[in-house]
């Protein structure tokens, strides 16, 4: 068969909606990358005014936060947003690999694919109704565990408090754990499946016990993986704000311990945004919050995405 | 005969699949035997019988009874750590730990808590050296293993099984992912070692079958048909299936 010599046989409406088509696959495709262009670059316009009142780095450093006196500092929000995360992956992390652990190295494959579907819906679970639990079950039980401590160990740094209340950065670090554990434990059993059943057996064959096999040939291939899982897990309480406004207190100083309320970025955009108009460069200063909170995600979740291609890569060779 | 493993009325189930029918078995000490036969016929379901490979994999039954000398590996009070650590397996790739060279090896002996650092050192450089990658690694032995070529990965890998001191040695189609070359540095080495080892090998190359066998064993769709010394089943099977899979009708 000869193939026509030219195209001139060929339709060209046909031609044309191919060409369409991938043209417009191509411009759907590249829609979530262009809002996050404009959204960055939106933030960073509004974002520079303020840096006519403070450096940058007064701005990130500074403690004061008066804005009616144009004081912008958001340090306090900083450390309240770190103390929630930090706080937050301590309390998720270990059990969650624990957990991501047992369902992929010692449960039957019905518990795993029983349970998989579970925790997919914790993470589908609107964040309002994680606040109100957290106002309801943890926020009480927090003073509780603190006079605990304070009875077995007495006073300690990061653990004595004078809030009566059980508003504070533990009860968002303990509320956002349980949020991020979904995402947590589904990366990690992710992670954990691919590493190729050969390298058990690797160890399994000259008579390891399965956690022998576990802790010498599984979880050193995983590593990069559970961390980036963690990091997944981080970037996700980084910008949670719903959750952790409800129960974290919302006091602008730096906590002393775990028992102190925090005041975290995201609580501060969201508590300010549109009461701000009759204070010059309030406006400023929250886009900047917000901008900062959009570039450490970003970042996050670059690296993590990067670590977790070269893992499932380095499972596939 | 004087057999080492002696495999009585064995059956396998993945779930409703009976992949492995009534099998009859005797294997004999130190020498080589060979399980062939086309794929999918339960060569290797077989082979992972004898280590309780099964073990691992959900909704699989096995039934019958696997006496490694007198001692049935099936009996619920037997360690199956054990018994991986008298049996040992070469996969049919190797897969490394992710350590080095060295740690690879010494692993199976720290498992078992042997960790005299002189003793440890000692035993490493015998295996190597029986597995034939010494001379090639011992300036090196300290970079992860991943840095040598598959070749000697395998011959790695069987470093590490032979340092368990194993009585047997099962290889499921040991030199299959493997180029000529270093196919052949396997063969050798396991033909060095039948003097002091039970060998067990799945192949689906009959000529390996013929250079190494001294026993074979032809199995077609989950059954045992033939099994006996090597000269006899290779040369004049009595089975008109072993015969049809020999001339390569199969």
């Amino acid at each position: 068969m000869r193939l026509s010599q030219s195209n001139s046989r060929t339709p060209f409406g046909r031609i044309f909606n191919d060409k369409l088509a991938a043209r417009s696959f191509l411009l759907a495709a590249s829609f979530p990358l262009l809002v996050l262009l404009f959204m960055a670059g939106a933030l960073l316009l509004r974002t520079l005014p303020i840096f006519q009142f403070v450096t940058p780095w007064e701005f990130l450093t500074g403690d004061l936060w008066r804005p009616s006196q144009g004081e912008f500092g958001l340090s306090t929000f900083i450390s309240g947003t770190l103390w929630v995360t930090l706080l937050a992956l301590v309390v998720a992390v270990p059990p969650c690999i624990l957990t991501s652990i047992f369902l992929v190295e010692y449960a039957r494959r019905g518990t795993l694919r029983g349970l998989l579907p579970v925790i997919d819906l914790l993470a589908g679970i609107p964040s309002v109704v994680y606040g109100v639990w957290g106002v309801l079950v943890v926020v009480p039980l927090v003073p509780r565990l603190g006079q605990f401590l304070r009875s077995v160990f007495g006073d300690l740094p990061l653990l004595t408090s004078s809030n009566p209340t059980g508003f504070s950065i533990l009860a968002g670090g303990i509320v956002l754990a349980v949020m991020i554990s979904p995402i947590i434990v589904s990366i990690t059993i992710e992670v954990l499946r691919s590493i190729p059943q050969g390298v058990r057996e690797a160890a399994l064959a000259v008579g390891s016990t399965r956690w022998q096999a576990v802790k010498h040939a599984v979880l050193p291939n995983a590593l990069p993986g559970i961390i980036a899982a963690a990091v997944m897990g981080l970037s996700r309480a980084f910008g949670e704000t719903l959750a952790v406004m409800m129960v974290v207190g919302n006091t602008a100083a730096i906590p002393r311990s775990v028992f102190d309320p925090g005041y975290p970025l995201t609580a501060l955009i969201a508590n300010n945004y549109g009461e701000m108009m009759s204070i010059p460069r309030y406006d400023a200063a929250l886009m900047g919050a917000a901008l900062l909170l959009l570039v450490v995600v970003i970042v996050f979740n670059i690296l993590s995405a990067l670590v977790l291609a070269r893992v499932s890569q380095g499972a596939r060779s | 005969m004087d057999s080492h493993i002696s495999i009585k009325d064995l059956n396998v189930y993945y779930g409703d699949n009976h992949a492995l029918k009534s099998v009859n078995l005797d294997i004999p000490r130190n020498q080589i035997t060979a399980i062939i036969g086309p794929s999918g016929c339960g060569k290797s379901t077989l082979l992972k019988t004898l280590n309780r490979f099964h073990d691992l994999v959900d909704d699989t039954r096995v039934e019958g009874e696997v006496r490694f000398d007198d001692i049935d590996i099936y009996a619920p009070d037997v360690d199956v750590t054990e018994v991986r650590t008298k049996i040992g397996l070469i996969a049919q790739r190797p897969y490394l730990l992710p350590m080095s060279i060295f740690d690879n090896v010494a692993f199976g002996l720290r498992i078992h808590h042997i960790t005299n650092r002189r003793e440890v050192k000692g035993q490493v450089e015998k295996y190597l050296q029986l597995a034939g990658l010494w001379d090639e690694v011992k300036d090196r032995l300290h970079e992860p293993a991943t840095s040598l070529s598959i070749g000697q990965q395998q011959r790695l890998c069987l470093a590490r099984g032979l340092a368990v001191e194993p009585e047997v040695l099962l290889g499921d189609e040991p030199t299959s992912a493997l180029d000529p070359i270093s196919a052949k540095n396997i063969e050798v080495s396991l033909q060095q070692l039948k003097s002091q080892y039970t060998i067990v090998i799945v192949t689906h190359v009959l000529r390996q079958a013929r250079r190494l066998a001294d026993h074979v064993v032809f199995m077609y769709l989950g059954e045992l048909v033939e099994a006996g010394p090597a000269s006899k089943v290779l040369k004049s099977p009595k089975d008109p299936r072993t015969k049809a899979y020999l001339s390569g009708e199969m």
